[in-house]
């Protein structure tokens, strides 16, 4: 027998390329090579891999249909293979290979609704942390208000589309009939959060998420305001802090 | 941890391997089951639901850790980082026993997500040894080793299986998990018989059994291939392997599993309640009892 | 405006969302206090706090999560390299349908292209 390490690298090989030959060595009962049990693991990890991204995808899927969301998934996994054994974080760049692949540029908001369903994902397994009680904020000097730096939530996740793309995810996780959605209609900005137990989304008025991934980035208060009023003139501060702060999704507060 | 079942017991009963479907009803109903069993992966997720119920339900049931990504059996050294996060679960969770596989799943940085076949060589033998004894210092604990699903063989194989795994737990002080499907889908797949295999198994070292069903297919000469699918109920054949089990090990606590196609809960409980009355059964004769202790 | 009404807008608003919070925050500070007892009580009743509109339906149960797996299966074949994307799904009720078919080898520049 080679050395096992090199019998193993030949086998993952030929785990990845159907057209590999069975690795020398590998028998069945009789002795003989035999390129249908060997299949087996190759069908398992392919399969095990698809029905993953199935799972992480269920709108991504359900827009697809089953067999071309498979398809697209099994080219997804031919692309790329976990490199950690933690599966929950399999499939992150799963959303930009769909915006890629020229077959579906047809759907063209799909990448996003994909963003959309990746962000859950992670809001859902995400650290836990404990809100900023309102006290430490209330003592901010007010003519230092503008300096303050925010830690948000460590579930918090934007996802911005020029596609009403949060509309068509929430058609498809729902079991609500679908209505036909315009490709024109006006693009959407998705907040996803996990306050406590259960994940939410919602689509952010105009400017809020400049605001809100200018707080992520760490910049102060004052800057992120100004973000967020050149992005929209209506722009609410005052709405923003209030919804952020009673989804307790301000963690920390630094000057 | 306050649970009532924060030592490291684990009653000779049947358990149930813990998916999130059932989370609810679990937690609703609160049924009578000895324990559950969770995959070690699928809680390496930082925060979230997952192991929000999983405290919750550990609080009322002692729990069993398994894992399917440590890949004992590569030759690569073991990845540290996994190490830490079994070790990080351990400690949160306290489970009553800790195992993992006869396989490797990892190599060249990538994670193949399925239970690969080992070579039984002299070789593997001293690294899969290492590997345990790694894992067994960084765990502070005696680890579990299951015996593999397999579709194919290899020619270099030096040892049989059975011995292959007591040389391991005789070397490296690990205890063994006696998957009596695998035992009837290797054996079907490799053409041994799985009455002599059960015989020759080292079944000193056995601390728990799996149960799960499988499936079945051809290979490409049209003879017999079943697939550890974990998918339907445990086959009548492996009900009657599990009973020869037992009456050589005596009551050991056993785990049904059931990873695809999930039922409702109350099927999977009636699955552990069958498991159960095998072990309540009155002990067989001595007649019976042919195998070969260790 | 100047830096000095500037920094007052931002205080007055930092001011009135403190205020609008009439003790601790509607979710977090039970969990704070009792993670276990919250989370079941929030699993059922889904309730969240009224800014930024309503939030949407929770869906935690579609969002599980990929979970890893010990078991094989044996229904599935996927031995070749041709990839049909024919999307035949929902995305063909969001607006007007059209199919692309598509061979390819794993490679975007082996594609060929379309017929509708």
């Amino acid at each position: 027998m080679p050395p096992w390490a090199d019998l193993q690298s030949t086998f993952a090989a030929a785990l990845r390329d159907p057209q590999h030959p069975v690795p020398s060595g590998c028998i069945g009962p009789d002795g003989a090579p035999d390129a249908k049990r060997f299949a087996i693991y190759r069908n398992n990890v392919a399969s095990s891999l698809i029905d993953c991204l199935a799972e992480s995808y269920p709108a991504t899927r359900r827009l697809l249909g089953e067999e071309c969301f498979r398809e697209t998934a099994r080219w997804y996994t031919t692309q790329e293979l976990p490199c950690s054994p933690i599966l929950l974080e399999y499939g992150a760049s799963f959303p930009d290979f769909i915006g890629e692949l020229e077959p579906l540029a047809e759907l063209p908001y799909l990448a996003d609704v994909a963003r959309i369903e990746r962000a859950w994902l992670e809001a859902y397994h995400a650290a836990e942390a404990t809100p900023i009680a309102p006290a430490v904020l209330a003592r901010v000097p007010a003519h230092r208000a503008g300096e303050l730096c925010l830690t948000l939530h460590p579930t918090v996740r934007i996802v911005r589309s020029r596609f009403a793309a949060l509309s068509i995810w929430q058609l498809n996780v729902a079991a609500a009939n679908l209505r036909p959605i315009p490709l024109e209609a006006r693009g959407e900005d998705a907040l996803l959060c996990r306050p406590a137990a259960e994940v939410y989304a919602r689509a952010m008025p105009e400017g809020g998420a400049e605001f809100i991934c200018a707080l992520a980035a760490g910049e102060p208060l004052g800057l992120a305001a100004e973000r967020a009023g050149g992005a929209c003139i209506n722009f609410d501060l005052t709405e923003h802090l209030t919804a952020l702060l009673e989804g307790g999704l301000i963690i920390d507060a630094r000057l | 941890m306050s649970a009532p079942f924060s030592h490291r017991d684990i009653p000779a009963r049947a358990g149930v391997g813990l998916k999130a479907h059932h989370y609810r009803a679990i937690l609703e109903s609160r049924p009578d089951i000895g324990f559950f069993e969770v995959h070690a992966e699928n809680y390496m997720g930082a925060g979230g639901p997952p192991h929000r119920y999983l405290t919750e339900i550990r609080s009322h049931y002692p729990l069993c850790l398994h894992g399917v990504g440590l890949s004992i059996g590569a030759d690569a050294p073991l990845d540290p980082q996994h190490l830490r996060r079994l070790a990080e679960l351990l400690c949160r969770y306290e489970p009553a026993l800790f195992s993992e596989h006869l396989a490797w799943s990892s190599h060249g940085g990538h994670f193949f997500n399925d239970l690969l076949p080992v070579p039984y060589t002299k070789a593997t033998l001293y690294r899969v040894c290492e590997h345990i004894d790694q894992v067994q210092q960084r765990l502070g604990r005696q680890m579990l080793l299951e015996n593999p699903s397999t579709y194919l063989t290899f020619a270099a194989n030096s040892y049989e299986e059975g011995e292959f795994l007591g040389e391991i737990a005789r070397r490296s002080g690990c205890a063994l998990l006696l998957d009596v499907n695998n035992v009837l889908v290797a054996c079907t797949n490799q053409q041994w018989d799985p009455l002599r295999y059960l015989d020759r198994f080292p079944m000193a070292h056995v601390r728990q059994i799996h149960l799960a069903g499988h499936a079945r297919d051809v290979d490409a000469r049209g003879r017999t291939v079943l697939i550890d699918s974990h998918d339907r109920p445990i086959d009548v054949a492996v009900w009657e392997l599990y009973s020869r089990a037992i009456a050589v090990l005596g009551p050991t606590p056993t785990l049904i599993e059931w990873d695809q196609n999930l039922p409702e809960w109350p099927a999977l409980h009636a699955e552990a309640a069958r498991a159960e009355a095998h072990l309540l059964a009155p002990p067989h004769r001595k007649a019976c009892r042919h195998a070969a202790l260790g | 405006m100047s830096t000095r009404t500037a920094s007052l807008a931002i205080a007055g608003a930092l001011a009135t969302a403190v205020a609008a919070l009439s003790g601790p925050p509607a979710l977090a500070g039970g969990m704070a206090m009792n993670p276990r007892a919250h989370t079941m009580a929030e699993l059922h009743t889904g309730r969240f706090v009224r800014c930024f509109g309503v939030a949407l339906a929770g869906h935690n149960d579609c969002y599980a999560g990929p979970g890893t797996t010990c078991a094989g299966t044996a229904t599935h074949n996927y031995q070749g390299n041709a990839f049909k994307l024919v999307p035949t799904g929902t995305c063909t009720a969001i607006h007007t349908p059209y199919v692309t078919i598509v061979d390819g080898h794993g490679s975007l520049n082996r594609i060929t292209e379309g017929s509708r």
